[in-house]
């Protein structure tokens, strides 16, 4: 059975914000349709942005890869249905700055037809190089919020890993994205699992579920008995209602009682986590052969007359959606992609749905209230009781609030993981998250200019010294030329000009000459080619593979006429 | 459409610092009720007193320093101050004395500070030490006996007259606090020849403790149970303040022939309003929780220390002022361990 008693660990801290989830909870997930026009950001996930395979005009298969992730740590990116290419172009992307990025847009035709796929047989005895293989070509990236590529972390060594965290916690108010998909599609969840399993190899596996999900939590368990015998070690932990229990740190927290290293990785403490949307990805992507081109999305708020989940296309306009859900659009005053604690507003309905969207909240002024003036802090310490990460946030409040970036950052600024506890107590109605990103953002820049001053200064001292040893050079020139011209006025006057030609040529003292400054004259066109490169690389050149390739060659050729020269002297 | 363009997080919990400060208001209720059953209305005209001279001169200041009157004002910061400030002072004191320890509580103590969170020492704290050593006579002789020991119940009309007009038959109605009773006693007498004094058990043996004090202080710790429910502030400082203070009772003056016994200290003086309603003030506190610890167990050290050893019978003000100036030392050194760090940090960085 899988019903063992765990020892749960608490995080200190954490909030109890209401929840909001059983207005969409109330309806099976049902399919969102196709929209006219699909538009598909090419960078959905953290890494390099897929590089796109198509041009305007192409006609496109459903699942065809339509961007190709050509690193290593990068996704592929498919048609969600077919059509035609009908622009590639930069277009708003779901973003907290609002920004543009380059999108793949594809008027669809409706026929949605695939080309024919298949998975790969008996998928539980293949080599887990050729599962990792199946899940990078899907393209699937973290679904929880993040977006990492999930081939990557399958990729940890498995030696390194005993224990497979699945986070099914889904602590943010408002989605209920993870938990719909539990309750519908719990066999295909825990055969993912079995996948990441057998990649992975891990000694446990845990399921960390909030008991705010109670059907979720059934439909898992029945899945985990109606599947075979209980040799798969999958255990569904159901953990107390608690914000941010779904944040990594914390949901290892929970489990295992350990804490991931401060700037390390939960693979550092032998842990892998992966969301229950990307578990169900992998599945399909390693037994039926179906790349990411859909998701389950919340789509909820006070304006919506039918909150629900719906599976939803990628690219798909959030104002498709929100019309589909019956949203009297007028009436919204903040739409939000993702949870009320940690997601972004937008302020575009054509904005498209990606990989990483579980939510969209569409709600009204009475449902989030404007933001309340500022109080002043009565260091009243409820932000330190809300605090996941054990911060004393009012005191990063001063030191934000005076820009004094060197006390922040003793205080631990950059562990603050902006779940927007402290800012959600606080009864002054501080934005105490919009400070430490603003001093976030400061002691970034600081660095940066800091780096960049120190390269400038390397790269000043080096072309000084160079400039002195060409002056230098130059001196020795002029003396060794005048010096030769005095010798041969001496000769003139003491011999007759006889065989002087031939007797310069093999003249071994004036071959030693030339070697030597060969070798200087490398030196400098060494220095020079160093110097070009470290100001590529400073300013993040794309030639400064091509300069240091010159670099090399310059180096091959000081070290030949180094070596001419002691073959010279010896 | 006009859509918000703001960054998270968007959900908040509602109130603001006026919802606190009036939880803390009404968690005084009880204990300013049982004031007034025992000791008269003379608490009542002081708060009224207070608040009305704090809420005037904190508009006059507010409106000095350019701020929005209306905004500051309904944080009720200035109000707390000030029944907080009215419940220390002796019930009958006269009207000036009110009147300058509420002004210089706001501002000398706040606004020159520069306002609500930035004073570095409890305000009520500051304006009642101010009169305290000021006004000595006033304040020790303004105490009035419970009522069940008086011949008449104070009314309304007699305690306006003894704090505005005429202190002349004040005498009638005040006796010393069974604090300074029992501390000044104990140097000739042994503790059951003290208790005899009716002001401990009552004119009818109804009180185990003293008269009146124990159900003042028994209102306060319920409104200070209160605020812990509601989470206003943590039982770090009040528990760590009652059990230092407890503490050094029981080994140092564990002897009641020679030294004030303990349930004196704990329910006879204004300990329980000072652990939960002063020594709490966030403001001026220690914020981190190792902090709060620390900080609440040097008040309660400090009290006993200035009781026992000190002129003044009573101790809060003194105590929980002179860990006011140690709460920001504390807080450097008693940061929490970071989630992920191997230990905690200590101190502030370290300059270039």
């Amino acid at each position: 059975m899988n019903m063992h008693h765990y020892t749960l660990h608490d995080f200190k801290g954490g909030i109890h914000p209401e929840q909001n989830k059983s207005q969409s909870t109330g309806q099976d997930i049902s399919t969102a349709g196709i929209p006219k026009i699909l538009i598909l950001p090419i960078s959905q996930h953290i890494g390099a942005p897929a590089v796109p395979l198509v041009k305007v005009g192409d006609v496109v298969l459903k699942g065809q890869v339509i961007a190709q992730g050509e690193d290593f740590v990068s996704c592929n990116l498919h048609a969600p249905t077919s059509g035609v290419i009908s622009a590639i172009s930069e277009a708003p992307v779901p973003n907290q700055s609002g920004m543009q990025d380059t999108c793949i847009q594809i008027t669809t035709d409706g026929n949605d037809s695939w080309p024919p796929i298949k998975g790969l047989d008996n998928y539980l005895d293949a080599e887990p190089q050729a599962l990792i293989e199946a899940i990078s070509q899907a393209g699937i990236s973290g679904m929880g919020g993040a977006g990492f590529p999930t081939h990557v972390k399958a990729s940890i060594p498995a030696s390194k890993i005993d224990t497979l965290i699945i986070n099914a916690a889904e602590c943010e108010p408002y989605i209920t994205s993870d938990d719909a998909l539990m309750r519908e599609n719990a066999a295909d969840i825990i055969k993912g699992i079995e996948i990441l399993q057998a990649i992975l190899k891990p000694q446990q596996c845990y399921i960390g579920i909030e008991d705010n999900k109670p059907e979720a939590i059934k439909a898992l368990q029945d899945a985990l008995k109606e599947n075979k015998d209980d040799t798969h070690g999958i255990h569904v932990v159901v953990i107390p209602t608690k914000y941010p229990s779904g944040g990594e740190k914390q949901l290892i927290q929970i489990l295992t009682g350990l804490e991931v290293p401060v700037a390390g990785l939960p693979a550092d403490i032998g842990i892998v986590c992966q969301n229950i949307g990307t578990v169900r990805a992998i599945f399909q992507a390693v037994a039926l052969g179906r790349p990411l081109i859909s998701r389950i999305t919340t789509i909820t708020g006070d304006t919506v007359a039918h909150p629900q989940n719906f599976e939803v296309l990628l690219g798909t306009p959030v104002q498709y959606l929100l019309e589909q859900a019956g949203c009297d659009q007028n009436k919204i005053q903040r739409l939000i992609m993702g949870g009320p604690m940690m997601g972004f507003t937008i302020t575009d309905n054509q904005i498209p749905v990606t990989k990483t969207s579980n939510c969209i909240i569409a709600a009204t002024h009475n449902e989030l209230a404007d933001p309340a003036m500022e109080q002043a802090c009565i260091r009243c310490g409820m932000c330190t009781q809300a605090c996941p990460a054990q911060l004393l946030p009012q005191q990063l409040l001063w030191f934000a609030k005076s820009s004094n970036l060197d006390q922040a950052q003793a205080h631990n600024i950059s562990d603050c993981i902006e779940c927007g506890a402290c800012s959600y107590v606080c009864p002054s109605n501080i934005p105490l998250v919009q400070y430490y990103r603003f001093a976030k953002g400061e002691i970034k820049q600081a660095k940066a200019d800091k780096q960049s001053s120190e390269q400038a200064k390397l790269r000043f001292d080096t072309r000084n010294a160079r400039l002195e040893r060409e002056e230098a050079e130059k001196a020795e020139k002029r003396k060794a030329r005048a010096e030769a011209a005095a010798k041969k006025q001496a000769a003139k006057k003491d011999a007759p000009p006889t065989e002087d030609a031939t007797a310069a040529a093999s003249d071994p003292a004036a071959e030693l000459k030339g070697l030597k400054q060969k070798v200087l004259a490398s030196q400098t066109r060494v220095d020079k080619a160093r110097e070009r490169l470290s100001m590529a690389q400073e300013q993040n050149l794309d030639t400064a593979g091509a300069l240091q390739l010159g670099l090399d060659k310059q180096i091959e050729k000081l070290a030949i006429a180094q070596k001419n020269l002691e073959q010279a002297n010896s | 459409m006009n859509l918000l363009n703001i960054s998270s997080p968007h959900a908040t919990r509602p109130g603001n610092t006026g919802t606190v400060m009036l939880t803390v208001l009404a968690a005084l209720i009880p204990g300013i009720a049982v004031l007034s059953y025992f000791f008269g209305p003379g608490h009542l005209i002081q708060i009224c007193l207070a608040s009305a001279t704090a809420l005037l001169c904190e508009a006059a200041i507010l409106y000095v320093r350019k701020k929005p009157i209306l905004f500051y004002l309904t944080d009720y910061s200035a109000l707390l101050t000030a029944v907080l400030l009215a419940i220390s002072l002796p019930p009958y004191a006269p009207y000036w004395v009110t009147i300058v320890a509420t002004l210089f509580a706001i501002i000398i103590a706040k606004h020159l500070y520069g306002g609500l969170g930035q004073n570095p020492f409890n305000p009520a704290m500051i304006g009642f030490a101010l009169v305290l050593v000021s006004f000595p006579v006033e304040m020790t002789t303004s105490w009035s006996a419970p009522s069940a020991l008086l011949n008449s119940s104070i009314s309304i009309q007699d305690a306006l007259r003894y704090i505005f007009l005429s202190r002349e038959t004040i005498d009638a109605i005040t006796m010393a606090t069974p604090l300074d009773l029992y501390k000044h006693q104990v140097e000739i007498a042994t503790a059951t020849e003290i208790y005899q004094d009716p002001i401990f058990h009552g004119p009818n043996s109804d009180a185990s403790i003293a008269l009146g004090w124990q159900w003042v202080n028994f209102a306060f710790l319920l409104g200070g149970a209160f605020l812990l429910w509601k989470k206003i502030f943590t039982w770090h400082v009040p528990v760590s303040l009652l059990i230092s203070l407890s503490l050094l009772s029981l080994f140092i003056g564990w002897d009641s022939d020679s030294y004030v016994p303990l349930s004196l200290h704990l329910f006879a003086g204004a300990t329980m309003l000072g652990a939960f309603f002063i020594a709490t003030d966030p403001v001026t506190a220690s914020t981190t929780p190792l902090g709060k610890l620390i900080y609440g167990a040097g008040i309660g050290i400090l009290i006993y220390v200035i009781r026992t050893w000190g002129a003044y019978p009573d101790a809060v003000a003194f105590a929980v002022l002179l860990m006011n100036f140690c709460a920001p030392l504390i807080d450097q050194y008693s940061q929490p361990r970071t989630y992920g760090h191997k230990k905690a940090v200590r101190g502030l960085a370290k300059k270039d």
